[in-house]
C-alpha cells in the first residue's frame, strides 16, 4: 500500500494544503510519496523532501507545468498511478479540477473532500453543504481522493529526508492554452490557512466599506473573507468567497460581519474554533452558530472593535 | 354566445435554427441537469443513519445546472448555438427537471431512467454514451451538485471523451471553433482557450438564470422528451462507493451574546483566548 500526493505549489513554495494532504496520506498508512510538477521546480521538490514522513519525491520538470492544466497533470499522473494504491490531492480549486480527470482515466471512483480517514478504504466526507457526514467505502483497487485541509493537521515541514527522483514528463497537451491569470495581490495570510478571518457580507453595502474591515484585519493579522452576496455584488473578488462552493475555512477565530448566515455560507466556516457575529438583525441565522454575537450597527461596532483592540 | 377560440400550442416543427450567417452551420450544446433537494431545504439525517431524509422534501434543478441551461439559451439567442439538448439521469420524476430546462429554452430532452444510485463515474459514462448519439460541440454543466457536493462529473466526462475541460467558468466566449473561458481559481481568475468540442462546468457568477414564463412552461410540455435506459446505452452503473452510514455533524453551541465591542474583546482575550 502506498500513496502518491500530488503537490500544489505557487512556483515559490508548496501550498499549505499540500501538508494537510500529506498528513491524510500518513493516516492511510503505507509509504507516502510526493509528486512535484513544475518548471524550475527543483527547490520545491527539495522542500517536499523535507516534509516529515515523506519517503520519496518525484519531480517532473517542463514548461507545460508552469501554468499546469488538468489535461497535462492527468497525463503525468495516470502512468505513475500503477505503483500506488492511493492518489491524493488537496481539495482546492487545483485538486478538484484534476482529481476527477485522473480517476475517470483510471476507471475508478473519486472521493471528494474527505475530512477523516477511517481505514485504507473508508473515509468520511461532508454532503448537503456539510449538514450530513457520509462514511463511504471504496471498492476500487486504486483510490483517488481530494483532501479537505481543515480536516487534518499539517505535516511538519522539516524532519524528512526523502530522495528526489526525476520522472519523465509526457509531451504537453497543446489543446488547452492558459492565456493569463488575474491574481489578488495581498500581504495578508492566505484565507484557507489564516488563524483569524474577518469576513464581510451584504451588510457592508459596498466595496469601499470593506476598507473598514481591512483596518480590523490589520490589527488582528487576519485574512479577509466574504459571503457569496458580497462577491456577487462586486464588493470583493471571487477568491474571497467562503462557503459550500467557495473556500472552506476553520480558523481559530472567524468574525462574520453583516453576514446573515445562510446554510451555504455556514458550510464554509462552521468548523471555526470561535465564531463572532456582528449583525443588526437579531434573527439572523448566524447568531445560532456564534459563540459571541453582537446585535447592532456594524458601521459603529467595527470601528469600536478596532479601537478596543489597541487597549 | 360566441365561443372564444382557445390558443392552441401545437407541436409544429421548431423554427429553423439561427444560422449565424453561415450555411450548414450547426452547434449543438448538451446540458446535463440534476434533480436535487432544493437549496433552501435544511436536510435532516435519518435516525437509522442510512441516509438523508428526502421524503416529501422539495426537489429542484441543481442551481449550477440552471446557470448552465441559461448560458446555453443565451448562446442560442446570440446565434452561436443552434440546438440545446437537456439530459438527466435518474428516476422518472427527473422529467420535471427536464421540463424546466425545456421551459427555460432547451429544444429537446433526454431522460436516462434508472432507480439505481448513480454516482459521478456512472453518470459520466451515461453522458458519454448520450454524447456519442447526440454529437454535441459543447457540454455545459454545473460545477457541482448541491446534494453530494462531489464536483466531479464534468471533469470525468471530459476525460472519458478525451475532450479538454474548463471548470468553474465565470465567462464563456465561443468563436471560430474555440472556447475562451474565464475560470474562478483559488487565487483569483484564469483565462484559458481550447478547441471545441469541450466540456465546460459553470460557476455562480456566469449568469443569473431567467424564470421560466408560463407560456414557455406550456410550450415545454410539447417539446420532445426521449427516455432510455443505462442497459440500452451499454453502461454498467454499479456504484463503486458504498455508503456505510450518514451522520449529523457535531452540533455547534451558539447563541452567545455580548453587549458591546469592549466586552467582545475582553471575552476573546480572556475567555476564548484566541487573541
Amino acid at each position: 500500500m502506498s500513496t502518491l500526493v500530488v503537490a500544489e505549489h505557487d512556483k515559490a513554495a508548496l501550498k499549505g494544503a499540500t501538508l494537510n494532504t500529506v498528513a491524510a496520506a500518513q493516516k492511510i498508512g503505507g509509504e507516502v510519496h510526493v509528486l512535484v510538477a513544475g518548471q524550475d521546480a527543483g527547490g520545491i521538490a527539495r522542500s517536499a523532501a523535507q516534509i516529515a514522513g515523506v519517503a520519496k519525491v518525484l519531480h517532473a520538470e517542463g514548461p507545460q507545468f508552469a501554468a499546469p492544466t488538468a489535461e497535462s497533470l492527468a497525463a503525468l499522473v495516470v502512468p505513475l498511478a500503477a505503483a500506488y494504491s492511493h492518489i491524493l490531492l488537496p481539495a482546492s480549486g487545483f485538486g478538484k479540477d484534476v482529481a476527477p480527470r485522473i480517476a475517470a482515466l483510471l476507471d475508478v471512483a473519486q472521493i471528494s473532500d474527505i475530512i477523516a480517514v477511517e481505514s485504507a478504504d473508508t473515509f468520511v466526507r461532508p454532503i448537503y453543504a456539510g449538514n450530513a457526514l457520509a462514511t463511504v467505502q471504496s471498492k476500487d483497487a486504486r483510490k483517488v481522493i481530494t483532501v479537505r485541509a481543515t480536516g487534518f493537521d499539517a505535516a511538519e515541514t522539516s524532519g524528512g529526508s526523502a530522495s528526489v527522483e526525476s520522472v519523465a514528463s509526457p509531451a504537453a497537451d497543446e489543446r488547452v492554452k492558459v492565456l493569463g491569470q488575474e491574481l489578488t495581490k495581498s500581504d495578508r495570510p492566505e484565507l484557507t490557512s489564516a488563524r483569524i478571518v474577518v469576513s464581510g457580507g451584504r451588510g457592508l453595502q459596498n466595496g469601499a466599506n470593506f476598507k473598514m474591515l481591512e483596518a480590523l484585519a490589520d490589527k488582528l493579522h487576519a485574512a479577509i473573507g466574504a459571503s457569496r452576496a458580497a462577491v456577487d455584488a462586486g464588493y470583493v473578488p471571487n477568491d474571497y468567497q467562503v462557503g459550500q462552493t467557495g473556500k472552506i475555512v476553520a480558523p481559530d477565530l472567524y468574525i462574520a460581519i453583516g453576514i446573515s448566515g445562510a446554510i451555504q455560507h455556514l458550510a464554509g466556516m462552521k468548523d471555526s474554533k470561535v465564531i463572532v457575529a456582528i449583525n443588526k438583525d437579531p434573527e439572523a441565522p448566524i447568531f445560532q452558530v456564534a459563540d459571541y454575537g453582537l446585535v447592532g450597527d456594524l458601521f459603529e461596532i467595527v470601528p469600536q472593535l478596532t479601537a478596543a483592540l489597541d487597549a | 354566445m360566441t365561443r372564444q377560440r382557445a390558443t392552441v400550442y401545437n407541436s409544429a416543427p421548431a423554427a429553423p435554427p439561427v444560422s449565424n450567417g453561415r450555411p450548414g452551420f450547426s452547434m449543438k450544446v448538451l446540458v446535463p441537469v440534476k434533480r436535487v433537494v432544493d437549496f433552501n431545504v435544511k436536510v435532516r439525517v435519518k435516525a437509522d443513519g442510512s441516509g438523508v431524509d428526502t421524503a416529501n422534501v422539495k426537489m429542484s434543478m441543481n442551481p449550477f445546472d440552471e446557470i448552465a441551461v441559461e448560458e446555453a439559451v443565451r448562446l442560442k439567442e446570440k446565434g452561436v448555438a443552434t440546438e440545446i439538448v437537456a439530459v438527466s439521469c435518474g428516476v422518472a420524476a427527473c422529467q420535471e427537471t427536464l421540463r424546466t430546462a425545456l421551459a427555460i429554452g432547451a429544444d429537446r430532452a433526454v431522460l436516462v431512467e434508472s432507480a439505481a444510485e448513480l454516482q459521478p463515474l456512472a453518470v459520466a459514462k451515461l453522458l458519454k454514451a448520450v454524447a456519442a448519439k447526440e454529437a454535441p460541440q459543447l457540454v455545459l454543466m454545473g460545477k457541482q451538485a448541491i446534494d453530494d457536493d462531489a464536483n466531479q462529473t464534468g471533469q470525468m466526462l471530459a476525460a472519458l471523451l478525451d475532450w479538454p475541460q474548463a471548470t468553474f467558468a465565470s465567462k464563456i466566449d465561443l468563436a471560430d471553433g474555440r472556447a475562451t473561458v474565464k475560470r474562478e481559481i483559488d487565487g483569483g481568475l484564469e483565462t484559458v482557450s481550447m478547441p471545441l468540442p469541450a466540456v465546460i462546468t459553470v460557476d455562480l457568477r456566469l449568469n443569473e438564470p431567467r424564470y421560466a414564463t408560463l407560456p414557455n412552461i406550456m410550450k415545454a410540455k410539447k417539446k420532445p422528451l426521449e427516455t432510455m435506459t443505462p442497459a440500452a446505452l451499454g453502461v454498467d452503473v454499479t456504484p463503486r462507493l458504498a455508503t456505510l452510514k450518514v451522520a449529523e455533524p457535531a452540533k455547534r453551541k451558539g447563541g452567545g451574546k455580548v453587549a458591546d465591542a469592549k466586552e467582545l474583546v475582553a471575552k476573546l482575550r480572556n475567555e476564548a483566548k484566541v487573541i
